[in-house]
């Protein structure tokens, strides 16, 4: 896939008392992802072209997608599509690139959300929504044991922006 | 063309009473914003200076205070001192709110020049990060515990 046509959306950068690899870890992880990413189970199939893949708590697929970039534990790149019909149709292929440096005694990662077309941000507002609280949980996790549960509500504004395009979501 | 603006959200394991003295209090702030307090009286329409924990002529950022209502929402305005050029007044919003049994702090930075943008979107997201972990853990990131020269 060409992603030089994907421009960032969205960034967000957080730091986190951790090493690299066990944010790498916990990134890519289901035994993790599970307690910060909303009980949903995050499975990557780490090398060029495997799957990444989420499914929910009850092991329906959430989302999926496919690994561009794969360099542990410094960059992971991956398209990430929910699994609702006409999505990438009708939006395009969503890109997610962590980048993981140290800083310090502590790591800096870096999300970055990319798209191939510019977004209406009623339709952003969802990852805008979505990201801090996922980040800060998966901080809060590493450095504490505890995931920070972030009982999030549906980002309304976006999945009333979906309606309008036609998407059905559930 | 309006001014660039950079908004960061972090959710935090504390209270909003908490996040709001950390703000302010030096023994908290020298942890986890460069070795750096803020002097204020925090009266709306009073001065604010960021000025070195150790040293209060070497002062980083000043303004003034536009909103407090604690502990939920504190506006300020933001200028690096002697900097006269017009677009060098900033605006920053702390908004904090009870979130789902934790603490959601939304800092929202206006009016930013491109020179400020640059700096603080480095800034915001490392001293942010340490207020968190300090508050979590009891301890901030170390390396947002030393004085770094530049603001932001």
């Amino acid at each position: 896939m060409n992603t030089g046509n994907f421009k960032p959306a969205i960034i967000y950068t957080i730091y986190i008392a951790s090493t690299p690899e066990r944010v790498w870890e916990a990134l890519t992880s289901a035994e993790f992802s599970r307690k910060y990413f909303f009980g949903n189970a995050v499975d990557v199939d780490q090398r060029i072209g495997g799957a990444y893949v989420v499914r929910q708590a009850d092991g329906a697929l959430h989302i999926s997608g496919v690994v561009i970039e794969c360099d542990p534990p410094r960059k992971l790149s991956f398209t990430f599509n929910v699994n609702w019909p006409e999505l990438i149709e009708k939006l395009g292929p969503t890109l997610v690139t962590y980048e993981i440096e140290a800083a310090g005694d502590a790591v800096k990662l870096t999300m970055t959300e990319s798209h191939d077309r510019p977004l209406d941000e009623d339709i952003l507002s969802g990852g805008r929504q979505g990201w801090p609280a996922i980040l800060s949980s998966l901080k809060s996790l590493l450095e504490t044991g505890e995931p920070l549960v972030v009982k999030m509500a549906p980002p309304q504004r976006m999945l009333a922006a979906l309606k309008r395009m036609g998407i059905k979501t559930p | 063309m309006s001014k660039p603006e950079f908004v960061y959200v972090v959710y935090i394991h504390s209270t909003p009473a908490k996040i709001w003295d950390a703000l302010q209090n030096p023994e908290m702030t020298k942890e986890f914003w460069g070795r750096r307090r803020n002097r204020s009286d925090w009266k709306i329409g009073s001065q604010w200076r960021h000025e070195n924990y150790d040293d209060a002529t070497e002062v980083a950022v000043i303004g003034t205070i536009v909103e407090s209502d604690p502990p939920r929402r504190l506006v300020l305005t933001w200028t690096h001192p002697n900097d006269t050029a017009p677009d060098a007044v900033s605006r920053v919003s702390f908004d904090i709110e009870e979130y789902k049994g934790s603490a959601r702090l939304t800092v929202t930075h206006t009016d930013l020049s491109p020179e400020m943008l640059r700096a603080i979107s480095t800034g915001w997201p490392a001293v942010l990060s340490s207020l968190k972990t300090l508050l979590e853990t009891g301890a901030s990131l170390p390396m947002t515990r030393q004085n770094w020269k530049k603001a932001g």
